[in-house]
């Protein structure tokens, strides 16, 4: 354990952010085209990505049988959607990991709050998008809040860390029961991005919420790339991930980074709250629901990296959704299979740097 | 990671030294007398609650958290699959020997299933090991976490082996040389024989070549690597011993409650033993058996208390506490204590 | 080792054997009346619901019975069944409590049932547990349940549906646990036996809620989706139904309509107008018993629900039925309760629902309410009583031998495809 931090742990040590060597979107090695050039490229690269999953998924379905069998479209099309609010919750915890090597395991509970305190927002106004907005910006702030107070007292400290927020889990967890009761809450979202699309050639209504959630957390994808490879931030980030001593060296406030992955990791959480609690709902027990999904994630994607949380994130949403459909009672089998798979393959995670 | 306290960045080479210097000053030897005879007597004046709700299950969800210790505390490794592994074997004694559920059950004698059960749920540890030893460090918790709530999942949803959200009922102690184990002193005094058998396991485990040997590993792997140590090795036997020890823990469990099913294993209480633990301490083996005491108490006597409804808020800050301010548990509090009153109420200087 | 920590290891001792050898002698004009409910976790507010009932019995009998003074002590679970045993112990072994009523849930209330086995000394009478097999199979003999089980609430839906609705072919969709099971018999059992066919059954993992993918496999040439999942659960379930293109009607599960569904918004309510369903209580039963039943709830905790829901109304009248009994026997509890328990098991008691009798399992035999979604004048939703089903009893009107033989019940049993 006490190695873990520093030089050889395998994986422990420096889980990459976006960018960096294991990252096939990473800039790192190429001759340095213009920046503009390159933020257009990585955009056109990642949705070009997320089509193509998109599209093999939906022809594989499509072409194994006949063009008859809709359930296995929309099980595609569901275990994409489910990806996508994985990886708005994961996206969080492997950047929060990457930088400071901080397990946050009341993750879930961030995600669980920022839903509870949207729905009450969006519950007393009326409005949905000032919800979400809530969302994010009460966990953002309860982010740095922890960042502020607990962590930064216990730096280094990497068991103790994780200990502390397995504390503020279950804390968290009673008061929310407390405030919430045990009921489940529904959103209700605007009546335009709530409906049902008809889609083309397959000829199946199909939410357009879901699609929209899609949507969403792919232009996020992109723009949390964009501000880890574009911004002088995010450089910091990425350089504060690959040697934290030596950009503190060079005059770095790093307080200040940390704090803003850890808010900017929190209100992720907090924001997929509320959007995903708009697609499913929102009760007790959500919050280890999501836990379990992020550790999986990331420990597919690899440990701080925000591509690979995007891979492990469909991988597991495809894995769930198909098990739900073909095998239920397995369902949960398959995504724990996948985990010992690329445990026992790629310890490090499939983008997670050796 | 002797202690949580402990810094990252301290040297590598002093802190096995450090280790032996700040070693917990508890007492040894004839100091434990008294403890014994009082562990020994208990039964025979305390009612049949206090005998096995409070005695024998503190020490069933000691010998548990022991297995947590013993892992975290020398090996470095925060497993938070014991309770997994417990239940495991829980569930295998169920499905080999007899339960309400007969028509999975195999109803074989108990000198077949018991020893089966544990084999069982040891090999189920050692793949825990195998699996948790690819990777290093923190990665540890995450991996036994996920496999802990999947397990949990996965009992819930089948019904061919586990039965589902049921479970099993009606498992009854094997009644081994005529006795009737499930009678409250007998029952305890073959919790106390195992938790004392596990205690004394894992100090001695400590102090032999296998249990130094983890230390080292925990406190510089690289090193050992280099000296030509198996360190994957140690690691997964490291897991193993400490899955046949949770799974002793998991069976008198079992024979506590007379039924498993997948609230026996669920979030809750794989956590509840990461929180016996730690709020007994993780240095000493006696720790976990404190920290379970004083969660049995609160467990059971919070409700007279405090309103019962936010009983895991109380939990929860216990822990807070001695995460934040007694690294070293209830066991560190002792310590405190001891010194100040040797101090003889002078000053701290 | 110091002689300081050998003197500090007695004194704990000491201290420790102290408090373990005070056990309260217990004064003879006091029965003491454990309550056993989930006040903890994601069950609390229910759990807190059912201790209303509980209270709302005594406090109408001035927390005196049979001359007694009554005592009640208050014990907690989290809904699985080790916590509900060791919250059990605890009262019986530790606070010695003669009466012990709970708990809330069925796994809970099976191992319970297992647990009053052991303690003959003390009689257990059910909260609101609903498992069938808490009386139906092996029952213990000092275990009352004066609540009805999980198939009795659903007693004369399937005839409803297939007779008046006129639905033939259904499929089911529901929550993969033992209640979900339970419910499915209850409905199942009059529903294939007139000839309906039961197509498929989705099981859901528990806990899940993205039916999405669920809905796409529904087959088109059905006539209604039989739903048990919990309110919240079945709007999730109706809204993704509806979003893929999906418009047959639904049947309800005992704790599916309710007001989160009535107060559902969209198109989907004018469908729901017409859901049939069934069980224990029916809010809006205009009856005199019970509507003085709500308003007693209502202004003994005005902080409580609108309407007492059915854990309330489960713990209070099997608290009433141990006090009337007790009543009936002057408090004699000698002999192991023998008088009381003889009591209980052969009288027939007054409660908001009606009358309720034992069988020969210590099990009610009571009345069921069949309701159907309604819309008031102002075009609000409501569940109307459509009837009341009298005298259900736990093999639903069929012959012991002929229910017991079609075995537990399970994902595939009952069946009828």
């Amino acid at each position: 354990m006490a190695d873990i931090t520093r030089d050889t742990g395998p994986v422990g040590a420096r889980g990459s952010a976006a960018g960096s060597g294991g990252d096939p979107l990473a800039p790192r090695g190429l001759p340095m085209p213009g920046r503009r050039q390159l933020a257009i490229g990585a955009a056109v690269v990642a949705v070009v990505l997320a089509a193509v999953v998109f599209f093999v998924g939906l022809a594989a379905g499509w072409w194994a049988l006949g063009g008859q069998d809709k359930r296995f479209i929309a099980t595609v099309l569901n275990g994409l959607t489910l990806g996508s609010l994985y990886f708005l919750v994961a996206s969080g915890f492997t950047l929060v990991f990457g930088l400071m090597r901080n397990v946050n395991l009341a993750h879930g509970s961030l995600y669980l709050a920022g839903a509870y305190i949207g729905w009450s927002v969006a519950d007393a106004t009326g409005s949905w998008f000032l919800g979400v907005a809530v969302g994010f910006v009460a966990m953002a702030a309860a982010g740095l809040v922890l960042q502020i107070v607990v962590f930064r007292r216990m730096e280094g400290q990497d068991l103790r860390q994780t200990l502390v927020t397995i504390g503020l889990s279950i804390v968290l967890a009673d008061l929310m029961l407390w405030q919430w009761g045990g009921q489940t809450y529904q959103f209700i979202p605007p009546a335009w991005i709530d409906g049902t699309v008809r889609l083309p050639l397959v000829g199946m209504g199909y939410s357009s919420y879901r699609l929209i959630l899609f949507l969403a957390a792919v232009v996020i994808g992109i723009a949390l790339w964009l501000f880890l490879n574009r911004t002088k931030v995010g450089t910091m980030i990425r350089a504060g991930v690959d040697d934290r001593d030596m950009l503190a060296a060079s005059g770095v406030n790093v307080q200040l980074v940390f704090c803003v992955v850890f808010a900017v990791g929190a209100g992720l959480a907090g924001f997929a709250g509320v959007v995903g609690g708009t697609a499913l709902s929102i009760a007790p027990g959500e919050d280890v629901r999501y836990l379990l999904a992020s550790l999986i994630v990331v420990i597919v994607g690899g440990m701080g990296s925000v591509t690979g949380a995007a891979v492990g994130a469909v991988l597991i949403g495809l894995a769930e959704q198909l098990g739900l459909v073909y095998s239920p009672t397995y369902g949960v089998v398959y995504t724990f299979l996948i985990m010992v798979g690329v445990l026992v393959w790629r310890p490090q995670g499939l983008l997670g740097r050796a | 990671m002797a202690s949580i306290t402990e810094q990252r960045d301290a040297p590598a080479g002093e802190r096995g030294a450090e280790l032996e210097r700040r070693g917990l000053a508890l007492p040894r030897g004839w100091a434990y007398l008294p403890l014994g005879l009082f562990l020994v007597a208990f039964p025979l004046f305390a009612g049949e609650f206090w005998t096995v709700q409070i005695g024998a299950y503190s020490m069933i969800l000691g010998v548990i958290a022991l297995s947590l210790m013993f892992l975290a505390g020398y090996g470095g490794m925060v497993s938070l699959a014991q309770m997994t592994v417990a239940g495991t074997a829980g569930y295998f004694f169920a499905i080999f020997g007899t339960s309400s559920e007969m028509s999975i059950s195999l109803g074989w004698s108990p000198w077949l299933s018991l020893p089966l059960a544990l084999l069982v749920a040891t090999l189920f540890a050692t793949l825990i090991g195998l699996l948790a030893s690819r990777t290093a460090g923190i990665y540890t918790i995450m991996i036994t976490l996920a496999i802990a709530v999947a397990f949990f999942y996965f009992t819930r949803q089948n019904y061919e082996l586990f039965n589902g959200f049921n479970g099993f009922a009606q498992i009854a102690p094997p009644a081994f040389f005529g006795y009737d184990w499930n009678q409250p002193q007998l029952f305890y005094y073959l919790t106390l024989a195992v938790a004392a058998l596990c205690y004394a396991a894992v100090v001695y485990l400590g102090r032999s070549t296998f249990g130094l040997t983890v230390q080292a590993l925990r406190d510089n792997q690289r090193r050992m690597r280099a000296l030509g140590y198996h360190v994957t090795g140690h690691q997964v036997a490291a897991y193993a011993t400490a899955g046949f020890m949770a799974a002793l823990g998991g069976l008198l469990l079992v024979f506590l409650n007379g039924r498993i099913s997948p609230g026996t294993i669920g979030v809750g209480p794989v956590i509840d033993i990461l929180i016996i633990a730690v709020l007994g301490g993780l240095r000493h083996p006696i720790g976990p058996f404190v920290g379970a005491l004083a969660f049995v108490l609160l467990d059971n006597f919070a409700i007279d208390l405090i309103e019962r409804e936010r009983f895991n808020t109380v939990i929860g800050l216990c822990f807070l506490a001695v995460v934040l301010f007694s690294p070293d548990g209830l066991l560190g509090l002792w310590e405190k204590a001891r010194r100040a009153l040797a101090r003889g109420g002078r000053p701290r200087s | 080792m110091t002689m300081l920590s050998r003197r500090s290891l007695f004194a704990a001792a000491a201290a420790v054997s102290l408090a373990v050898g005070i056990a309260p002698a217990q004064a003879q004009d006091t029965i003491k009346l454990g309550a056993l409910a989930t006040l903890e976790g994601a069950f609390a507010v229910l759990g807190q619901d059912g201790m209303r009932g509980v209270k709302l019995a005594l406090q109408q009998h001035d927390y005196m019975a049979g001359g007694k003074k009554i005592e009640l002590i208050e014990g907690s679970s989290d809904a699985s069944p080790d916590s509900a045993i060791r919250a059990a112990r605890k009262l019986v072994e530790q606070d010695n409590v003669d009466i012990l009523v709970g708990p809330l849930s069925g796994s809970e209330g099976l191992a319970v049932k297992d647990y009053a086995k052991e303690h003959p000394g003390t009689t257990f009478v059910n909260g609101t547990s609903a498992a069938q097999d808490t009386t139906l199979r092996d029952p213990a003999e000092n275990f009352f349940r004066f609540t009805t089980d999980g198939a009795q609430w659903q007693a004369g839906l399937g005839e409803y549906a297939y007779k008046e609705k006129g639905y033939e072919k259904v499929v089911v969709v529901a929550e993969d646990y033992s209640f979900p099971y339970t419910q499915v018999l209850g409905f199942m059992n009059d529903f294939c036996q007139l000839g309906g066919k039961v197509v498929d059954k989705f099981w859901v993992p528990i806990g899940n809620k993205d039916y999405s993918s669920i809905v796409y496999s529904i087959p088109e040439d059905i006539d209604a989706i039989y739903v048990a999942l919990g309110g919240a659960d079945a709007v999730n379930f109706l809204t993704q139904y509806e979003q893929a293109g999906g418009a047959k009607p639904m049947i309800g599960g005992s704790i599916t309509v309710d007001q989160t569904v009535l107060g559902t918004k969209g198109k989907r309510r004018d469908y729901l107008v017409g859901t049939p369903s069934a069980g224990p209580i029916a809010d809006n039963w205009q009856n005199e018993e019970w509507q003085s039943f709500v308003k007693a709830y209502q202004e003994a905790f005005p902080d409580g629900f609108p309407s007492p829901s059915l854990f309330a109304h489960g713990y209070y009248i099997s608290t009433k039925a141990v006090l009337e009994s007790l009543d009936a026997v002057n408090g004699d509890l000698s002999n192991n309760q023998a008088k009381l328990r003889e009591y209980m098991a052969s009288h027939e008691f007054d409660t908001p629902t009606g009358k309720v009798h034992l069988d020969q399992n210590r099990q009610a035999v009571a009345d069921i309410f069949l309701t159907e979604v309604a819309m008031k004048e102002d075009g609000t939703l409501y569940n109307e009583v459509v009837e009341v089903i009298p005298q259900v009893n736990q093999t639903l009107g069929m012959d012991r031998e002929a229910f017991l033989a079609m075995g537990p019940v399970s994902r595939d049993n009952p069946s009828c495809p």
